[in-house]
């Protein structure tokens, strides 16, 4: 690819809507999992009294549910990431590709 | 030596290997309990993956054939692929028996080995299949000087998968020591030679279907066993934990972190290693090349990211089943009775009624890394438990074959290929990966016998400080920063590499356990903190203060490199067979 190239692709607006819109979502998604994974040890660290709190009547503490949380909330949100991408990026990447392809 | 000549060279060496397994097996098996099944299904296994083996090769002609199985392989494959690579023997008898002695803390490094995942996905996945070819590396010198960067991405891969091989082959030994009663040396050598073989002549399409096979297999062994486990409590939660409560030594304190995770700093240490060294592991990013597209290398991140969930929420519930179950098989455990305390079964010491054994480290024969082995012969008799061994040497052998062929390909592609070679020659680059094999293979078997008797425990953990502090950074800022230099990348990912080591060298996890000093220099067990600082400080300092020739050229290559990663223009494709 030339300069040319690189300068037009750059300023079109598809590629700037799918950037734009890529770098959002790519930052909260990762703030998110930042903050729920050093959220959840930061809590094991300084507050264990808070996880081990009984849930109930039974054995169950407040720790198991939030520990187990963790594991299926990073889960969806490469659910939430794959949702997001396969209707949005997808689709405009393929009409960038389309518009520049030939003078690849 | 021919390339068919080699392979059933090979062969001949593993069924050696296995006869002498089977050999070796018969004077131990009133110790080792009734092990056939396990000799069986371990030799079906040996003898389906050398078919796959057998098929790839055939199928494996050109580099691009090698390092990514054509570049074909859909995103659910690679998924289970990505699951098979990371779910080592490690995580499934070692966190089931961390979950048995500790409980809840169990949970704390599953959680901590699966919250990288979305950050690869995030951050890494496409435009990782956007820019690059075989290794990771390609994607770090994309618009930076091939030779220093290719130099530095060899010298951070290496050392992961050096360390992490270790850490593998030692434990493979133990445990195949453990399961089929085989001298240690010689589970050694089987493993070597298997891994060898498999990644040799099949590449990357035989270790693709390896992994799919074992993922399968892991998956539903565990799946059964925590079927089984939560049957048996009438899939009651609350009855598994109370029984497990009442029995374990520590009592309630198994439902709770305990002391893992003591002080603030450790913690946040561990976390970063953890969750940013499965984002720079060498093995695990070269399976993004195996897909054809962005699409499917986020898909299998997405597929990856819920089997290895799934199954980390599965070895939670095999750790407590565990507890529950063993109090009515005192056979599990060594020089132990079985008594009744008002109405409630315990198991002790024979010679200390008030000694309770139930999570203690050492009383289970075998110790707490056979707690999965036993609970399977628990919930399913001797038949199940054979194949739970089998299933579990399935493991480690795909672990290291992933990790062989990383190794390799930074040896063949990185080094030879781009640093090394004058002119590039397919065949020869080939040639050169499959010695490569062979070279890290032998190392791999003979520093598996040196170190059978060290302590390695805390090589897994410096592996993911290495590629937390070395791979990650530098590959995060070749994608996302414009203002990243060649001289700040080398400089700054090299820094990183030294401090992780000095780090860990004087921390208690050597100084201490390793060394056998009374007192550690610091406190810190896992050096992530400070060295991933280090490189990402150093490698912006450097790159701001650069202004060589090299660095403008580097500046200047950004914006072609962008455009690629972000529409997949002028990506590779993928290989129809």
């Amino acid at each position: 690819m030339d300069r040319s190239l690189i300068e037009k692709i750059k300023n079109d607006p598809d590629f700037q809507k799918l950037v734009s819109e890529r770098n959002r979502v790519m930052v909260i998604l990762t703030a998110l999992e930042l903050f729920i994974y050093f959220g959840f040890i930061l809590l094991v660290a300084f507050n264990k009294e808070f996880l081990a709190q009984k849930l109930g009547e039974g054995v169950i503490t407040v720790g198991i549910p939030i520990g187990i949380g963790v594991i299926v909330l990073s889960f969806l949100l490469t659910g939430v990431y794959v949702y997001i991408a396969n209707k949005d990026y997808d689709e405009l990447s393929e009409r960038i590709k389309r518009k520049y392809m030939k003078e690849v | 030596m021919t390339k068919k000549g080699m392979f059933f060279w090979l062969l001949s060496v593993a069924l050696v290997g296995g006869a002498f397994a089977a050999g070796g097996i018969e004077g131990n098996v009133e110790k080792q309990g009734v092990n056939m099944t396990a000799i069986t299904m371990f030799i079906l296994f040996v003898v389906a993956t050398l078919g796959i083996t057998y098929w790839a090769a055939k199928r494996t002609r050109t580099a691009k054939d090698f390092y990514t199985a054509g570049g074909g392989i859909t995103g659910f494959q690679n998924g289970l692929a990505i699951a098979g690579d990371f779910m080592s023997a490690a995580s499934f008898l070692g966190i089931a028996g961390l979950v048995y002695t500790s409980g809840y803390d169990g949970l704390l490094y599953s959680i901590g080995f699966l919250v990288g995942w979305p950050i690869v996905m995030f951050l890494l996945s496409e435009p990782l299949r956007n820019l690059g070819k075989y290794t990771f590396a390609d994607v770090t010198s994309f618009r930076l000087e091939q030779k220093r960067i290719r130099i530095l991405a060899a010298i951070g891969s290496l050392s992961v998968v050096t360390f992490y091989l270790i850490a593998q082959m030692v434990g493979a030994g133990k445990l195949i020591q453990l399961l089929f009663g085989l001298p240690y040396s010689t589970a050694v050598i089987v493993v070597g030679a298997l891994m060898i073989t498999y990644v040799a002549f099949g590449g990357m399409l035989a270790t693709t279907w390896i992994q799919i096979v074992k993922a399968v297999l892991l998956l539903g062994g565990a799946s059964f066993m925590a079927f089984m486990v939560l049957l048996h409590f009438g899939f009651s939660f609350e009855n598994l934990f109370s029984t497990a409560v009442q029995v374990h030594s520590k009592g309630e304190k198994i439902m709770a972190p305990g002391g893992l995770v003591s002080d603030p700093l450790n913690a946040i240490s561990l976390g970063l290693a953890l969750m940013f060294g499965t984002a720079g592991l060498p093995h695990i990013l070269m399976r993004f090349f195996t897909v054809p597209n962005a699409k499917e290398a986020r898909k299998s991140v997405f597929f990856a990211t819920g089997f290895i969930g799934y199954f980390y929420i599965l070895t939670f519930i095999i750790g407590f089943g565990a507890i529950a179950l063993f109090v009515n098989h005192p056979e599990y455990f060594q020089n132990a009775k079985q008594i009744v305390v008002d109405g409630i079964t315990k198991i002790v010491a024979a010679d200390d009624p008030t000694k309770n054994l139930i999570g203690d480290k050492k009383a289970l024969v075998g110790g707490d890394n056979m707690t999965a082995i036993h609970l399977a012969e628990a919930v399913g008799g001797p038949a199940f438990m054979g194949f739970i061994s089998a299933v579990a040497f399935a493991t480690i052998l795909a672990v290291v074959a992933g990790l062989t062929l990383a190794g390799a390909s930074t040896l063949s592609h990185d080094l030879y290929a781009n640093v090394i070679a004058k002119e590039k020659d397919e065949q020869k680059e080939m040639k050169v990966s499959r010695i490569a094999t062979f070279v890290i293979g032998i190392l791999a078997i003979i520093l598996g016998i040196v170190f059978e008797k060290q302590n390695v425990a805390f090589m897994v953990g410096l592996a993911f400080a290495i590629a937390a502090s070395v791979n990650f950074p530098i590959l995060l800022l070749s994608i996302y920063w414009k203002g990243l230099t060649t001289k700040g990348a080398f400089w700054g990912g090299l820094a990183g590499l030294v401090v992780a080591l000095v780090l860990i060298v004087i921390s208690p996890t050597v100084w201490v356990d390793v060394l056998k000093n009374p007192e550690p220099i610091i406190k810190l067990k896992n050096p992530a903190l400070f060295s991933m600082l280090t490189t990402f400080i150093l490698t912006i300092l450097i790159s701001k203060l650069d202004n060589s020739e090299r660095a403008k050229e580097d500046r200047e290559g950004f914006e072609p490199q962008y455009v690629r990663s972000q529409t997949g223009i002028g990506a590779e494709g993928a290989v129809q067979h």
